[in-house]
């Protein structure tokens, strides 16, 4: 009996406690964006418009799950002294593979993200969680690992662009749908009449770096334990 | 059996059965999405040509009926503006069109543009022969390229069948400046090329020029506010291209 319990604990359930952590840190506490201040170029690259946001997000998610899984699989058999080319090649193959599913079934998109699905492979998360956490850990809580991290940095990615295309652009947009202007024409200040006009510089990367800046200052507002010391 | 995993030979092993597993994966995925990924781009250029010819409501999913329906024909030019004479649309009795073999469709200008070896007056000119709604009208679709800011501008420039005055405009960019040099593909700089003409009243080749400060006239379009370079290209491009059409579209007498 006692040993059967032993055995049951040993093996650890798919949603404990610390697999559960494994998601919800990135989200906040230990936010790639925020916090570690990692992926900072997409962030201000692609967040004009929330499809690019989005498609990102799901890209990268993508890449971060098979890669962490991949990774994880392989992390006895991984030779060390080749261990970073062994990473890179798993993150570019897979960026391959959603850059061309792209172009083949999200044409549109595609154009718009046009290099940057290309530069995934160089966002520091990505190769970040392969050697910190894929390198040392079982598939499971890898996977768990990736997914946090992932919807960690796609959450602000989305925040920044719904800032930046609501106030930029005056519309919001969704893949497959479009874009959504929901600024009544008649009142922009383009030719006779109007008092509206669209912050141009929303569309401008800096004004990313800003947004974040905000949501940063935000989050150790509220968690004081965040603020390093100096 | 003990492997040694810090072994040159172990290091070496890996590393060729990672390259030709990952190089047969991606060599198959790429080929398996090629076809989708060419529709994709034909889908594109017919969208394109139908928004020159001011065909409403296209998208990716109707073009390809759309462009059967107004595309008529196209011809494959010199540099001298001669007709190579490749019969590329044969029709029945009544006109339809029964084979489209889009020799003049699968030029791509594009690459030619790039190609820096190829000299303008080894190249071809693709020109398609399109009819509204209607079937009253007939337009002359020239496709062009240039350079923008961060990377090429294209775009399709329709004539109404007087080969002067332009019956509307499609342009496009890969990579411009968001809100700046990308608004080309807006329609508030598209739509004021329609009825501009490309000949002055007495025959002289003028082009439409993209002015900075507000176009008047019938020979010029304003260009956009902060998308300075974008706009030149925009010019540069058209006054080059139609430039060499000129020769097909009014020859020298």
């Amino acid at each position: 009996m006692s040993e059967m319990q032993t055995a049951m604990k040993s093996k650890e359930p798919l949603f404990s406690k610390k697999n559960k952590k494994l998601i919800t840190d990135p989200l906040s506490d230990n936010n790639p964006i925020t916090i570690q201040v990692l992926g900072i170029c997409s962030a201000l690259a692609i967040t004009v418009q929330t499809q690019q946001a989005i498609i990102m997000f799901v890209s990268v998610l993508f890449v971060m799950v098979m890669g962490n899984l991949t990774i994880s699989v392989m992390r006895s058999l991984i030779p060390s002294r080749i261990r970073i080319i062994v990473q890179l090649v798993v993150v570019a193959s897979l960026v391959i593979i959603v850059d061309q599913t792209l172009k083949a079934f999200q044409p549109d998109i595609a154009e718009k993200l046009s290099v940057f699905v290309g530069l995934i492979i160089t966002n520091c998360i990505i190769m970040g969680r392969f050697e910190a956490f894929a390198m040392a850990n079982k598939p499971w809580p890898s996977i768990m690992d990736a997914v946090g991290n992932a919807v960690g940095y796609g959450w602000i990615l989305i925040a920044v662009s719904l800032v930046r295309e609501v106030f930029g652009s005056g519309a919001i947009s969704i893949p497959g749908a479009g874009q959504m202007k929901f600024i009544p024409e008649a009142w922009l200040m383009t030719g006779e009449g109007g008092f509206y006009l669209h912050n141009n510089m929303m569309i401008l990367p800096p004004m990313a770096l800003v947004v974040v800046g905000v949501i940063i200052w935000v989050q150790r507002m509220r968690n004081k334990a965040l603020i390093e010391d100096h | 059996m003990a492997v040694n995993k810090e072994s040159n030979s172990y290091t070496f092993l890996f590393s060729i059965a990672m390259v030709v597993l990952v190089g047969s994966l991606l060599t198959f995925i790429s080929l398996a999405l090629k076809p989708f990924q060419n529709k994709n781009d034909a889908d594109k250029k017919k969208m394109d040509i139908l928004a020159a010819i001011g065909v409403e409501e296209v998208t990716r999913t109707n073009a390809a009926g759309l462009y059967q329906q107004h595309v008529i024909g196209s011809k494959v030019l010199t540099y001298d503006g001669r007709d190579t004479l490749i019969i590329d649309s044969v029709k029945d009795a009544t006109g339809k069109v029964i084979t489209d073999t889009l020799t003049a469709f699968e030029i791509d200008v594009k690459k030619d543009f790039r190609d820096k070896k190829l000299a303008n007056s080894d190249k071809y000119y693709p020109l398609f022969i399109a009819k509204n709604a209607g079937g009253d009208t007939t337009f002359h679709v020239i496709p062009m390229v240039g350079k923008g800011l961060w990377g090429p501008i294209w775009g399709y420039i329709a004539l109404l069948d007087d080969n002067i005055t332009i019956a509307g405009a499609s342009f496009d960019h890969k990579s411009e400046t968001p809100g700046l040099g990308a608004e080309i593909k807006e329609a508030f700089f598209e739509s004021p090329w329609k009825d501009k003409k490309i000949f002055t009243d007495n025959g002289r080749f003028v082009s439409v020029r993209v002015k900075k400060g507000g176009g008047s006239g019938d020979h010029e379009v304003n260009a956009i506010t902060g998308g300075t370079i974008t706009s030149n290209g925009v010019d540069e491009m058209a006054k080059r291209t139609l430039g060499i059409y000129r020769n097909y579209l009014r020859p020298k007498p």
